[in-house]
């Protein structure tokens, strides 16, 4: 009887000891980037130091991803600890209870360090519910050489008009050098982007309080027009089908003398390893329409959140405000260099010497995002939130159904008059049957 | 003369057969070209001559273990053809050989599940794994590939049980052979070609599917088809490394068609010409 006692008092201070020993395992669903490949590569300093803590990542495109965890959350699953999500994202998801709030991660996080837009754009009703990983805003990038040859000049405020006549001006289609580069391809973060953040640089909105879409009105007539305008007369062949990463190409290859696009393309452009014009780069904020103050709003940011059906949500959280610390940043500083930091989400980095130094993007990227108001894009009344996009659900159906209109109106299918009408009576349509417009 | 257009017409049969054949081939020979480049000559247009660098390779493996999602392919396809065919078999043999009055609507509704779109029932099969521990499981993931491959093993099958003669199946009964020793011993090994060319197919249908191996998994079991998706980047030079990837993840499948194609093609035209 002893003996069996004996033995069951050892196995139970075994177990004792076993237990704490297991480490809790989180899974992080991620995309498929240049700073989400290197945060997992960097991790080592996180699980030293949280040797209870597992992690298992899950990579996957971007859409994918989305559905992914959409069902994963709608059902509860709790398949995920971590989500990577962005600025379209939280707003809804948090409105829904899916997300949990981010408001205690330590007293080191220094959450007021955060970019003031970029905590708005993850914030609902002040309650922060995902943390930046990286952000970005848009730009303008062009090629310095090709303008001076050009005899012209594009000023830190650029309007569209000044666009048009610099673009004008370096296009020598004999030579393959296209004045201008902008997104054609099809799709509610594709073409519809960037249409969305020009249609508010040109007073534009997508919808009226009522819900009523606009694009019978006078301004996205206009912005259609120009941009169908610059592209054809200046842009390169085969337009319509040109996302970020082709462009990201033609510019690299020194075929574009003005690219338009994502703050975060300004570290491609000016390696040296990868890009032939790395030296011959500037860049000025996004255009506007003389007379418009509004610079397109565009604000993305790729963050990290915690989803309600979590079974490890502290565990969770402490990575999270580890992959966004500020010592975070300095972690990759160290190990890949400045330029290496991730970008657009804290005001340290920008008052860093170092990186202002590695960085000639830096200042311009900053002045971008300062400018980015996500939570009133337009210059009129609107109804909605979201800069380059409309923060609703049904809008990456409407995003993209309109985007492709307009890629075939590009593409010379049909006229920017019957684009905008096709837009404005699909969009009526899928408003009126969501229950917006009563 | 009639040797002569004959031959010119052979010469003209196999140049067509060669373009087809190069013509259905060339995405993969791409692929595999495009695998060989850097990202920049990737992304920089058509090009057929690659620089013959490995670095993507190097950076998918480097980035990614390809030995555990390599070994949950095999096992899911291998396991759900072999799971379908133990189902298959008798099904096919009862369809072939005892045919009822609504045999014929049995094999059309069998069939007619694989028209629905299978996004219209994710959400309960989504929740049934979930609810009965199966998400992020092999037995899960290889139970719910037999399923969806199961109306065409049984379709093929019955195919071809029907060329086999009902009357060497009696002969056996007649010789005193069991339902199971007639299954086993009779007709399985009169129908090798046709199971075999059944099993290599589903095989190849298992390793290819993308939708569920995707929804219904996230590290434990994720096959080949994770693998890939995870190379696809909205930001940044990823087409090099994502056909490194892609054509790590169909090189197995690729070797094994190469190596069976025999029996695949004796298999598909097995009863054809009588």
């Amino acid at each position: 009887m002893s003996m069996m006692w004996r033995s069951l008092m050892g196995a139970c201070a075994a177990t004792a000891l076993v237990f704490p020993a297991v480490a809790e395992t989180i899974t992080i669903a991620t995309v498929n980037n240049g700073d989400m490949i290197r945060m997992q590569k960097m991790t080592k300093s996180f699980t030293d130091a949280n040797p209870d803590i597992q992690l298992e990542w899950v990579t996957l495109e971007e859409n994918i991803l989305r559905e992914r965890v959409t069902t994963d959350i709608a059902t509860s699953g709790g398949q995920y600890d971590v989500l990577t999500i962005g600025t379209y994202e939280v707003p809804i998801w948090a409105a829904q209870d899916w997300l949990v709030a981010l408001d205690d991660l330590g007293d080191d996080y220094d959450v007021d360090d955060l970019l003031p837009p970029v905590r708005a754009a993850l914030s609902v009703e002040d309650t922060l519910y995902a943390v930046p990983f990286y952000a970005e805003s848009a730009m303008v990038m062009y090629r310095t050489d090709l303008a001076e040859a050009a005899g012209v000049t594009i000023s830190e405020n650029p309007t569209w008009t000044e666009i048009k006549a610099a673009a004008e001006a370096m296009t020598d289609k004999g030579s393959e050098t296209y004045g201008i580069c902008l997104r054609g391809k099809p799709g509610w973060g594709e073409n519809m982007a960037f249409l969305t953040a020009m249609s508010n640089s040109y007073g534009a909105r997508w919808f009226d309080p009522e819900w009523n879409p606009q694009f019978d009105s006078a301004e996205w007539n206009e912005t259609l027009t120009d941009y169908l305008d610059l592209m054809t007369n200046y842009g390169p062949p085969g337009a319509s089908s040109n996302g970020f990463n082709e462009n990201l190409s033609l510019f690299q290859q020194g075929k574009c003398g003005i690219w338009i696009d994502a703050t975060v393309a300004a570290s491609f452009v000016t390696d040296p390893a990868n890009s032939t014009v790395a030296d011959k780069v500037g860049f000025a904020k996004f255009p506007n329409k003389d007379g418009v103050d509004n610079h397109g709003n565009w604000l993305w940011a790729w963050s990290l959140a915690i989803p309600s059906s979590s079974n490890s949500p502290d565990a969770a959280k402490k990575f999270v405000a580890w992959a966004t610390s500020k010592a975070y940043t300095e972690e990759v500083a160290a190990a890949e260099g400045w330029r290496a930091a991730p970008p657009g989400t804290r005001t340290s980095l920008y008052e860093n010497a170092e990186y202002q130094a590695e960085a000639p993007f830096a200042a311009m990227t900053l002045t971008a995002i300062e400018a980015a108001n996500t939570q009133k894009s337009s210059v009129q009344d609107i109804p909605y939130t979201g800069g380059q996009f409309v923060a609703i659900p049904e809008f990456q159906g409407i995003g993209t159904a309109v985007g492709q209109q307009f890629s075939a109106a590009l593409a010379g299918q049909m006229s920017a008059t019957d684009a905008l009408a096709a837009a404005q009576a699909n969009t009526t349509r899928e408003m009126t049957r969501a229950g917006y417009i009563k | 003369m009639a040797r002569a257009v004959s031959r010119n017409t052979k010469i003209g049969y196999t140049i067509a057969a060669w373009f087809v054949a190069l013509l259905i081939f060339f995405p993969i020979l791409y692929t595999i070209i495009t695998s060989l480049k850097t990202e920049q000559e990737a992304i920089s247009g058509f090009n057929l001559i690659p620089s013959f660098t490995l670095q993507s390779y190097e950076d998918v493996q480097s980035q990614y273990n390809y030995i555990r999602p390599f070994m949950n392919s095999v096992i899911i396809a291998v396991g759900s053809t072999i799971l379908a065919l133990i189902v298959a078999i008798p099904a096919a043999w009862a369809m072939a050989f005892s045919p009822t009055k609504r045999t014929k609507d049995i094999l059309m509704w069998m069939l007619s599940t694989k028209m629905m779109p299978a996004v219209a029932v994710l959400v309960p099969i989504y929740l049934i794994f979930l609810r009965t521990g199966l998400m992020d499981t092999r037995i899960g993931l290889t139970v719910m590939l037999m399923l969806i491959n199961l109306p065409i093993v049984v379709w093929m099958l019955y195919t071809y049980f029907r060329e086999i003669p009902g009357e060497i199946l009696e002969a056996a009964r007649m010789d005193g052979a069991t339902l199971g020793q007639e299954i086993v011993y009779v007709l399985t090994p009169m129908a090798v070609p046709g199971i075999a060319s059944t099993l290599l197919l589903n095989i190849i249908l298992a390793w290819n599917e993308s939708f569920w191996t995707i929804q219904l998994t996230t590290t434990n079991a994720a096959p080949l088809s994770a693998f890939i998706a995870s190379f696809s980047s909205p930001q940044g030079l990823f087409w090099a490394k994502l056909s490194a990837a892609s054509v790590m993840a169909i090189a197995p499948i690729l070797i094994m068609g190469w190596f069976s194609q025999k029996q695949l093609v004796r298999g598909l035209t097995f009863g054809a010409v009588k």
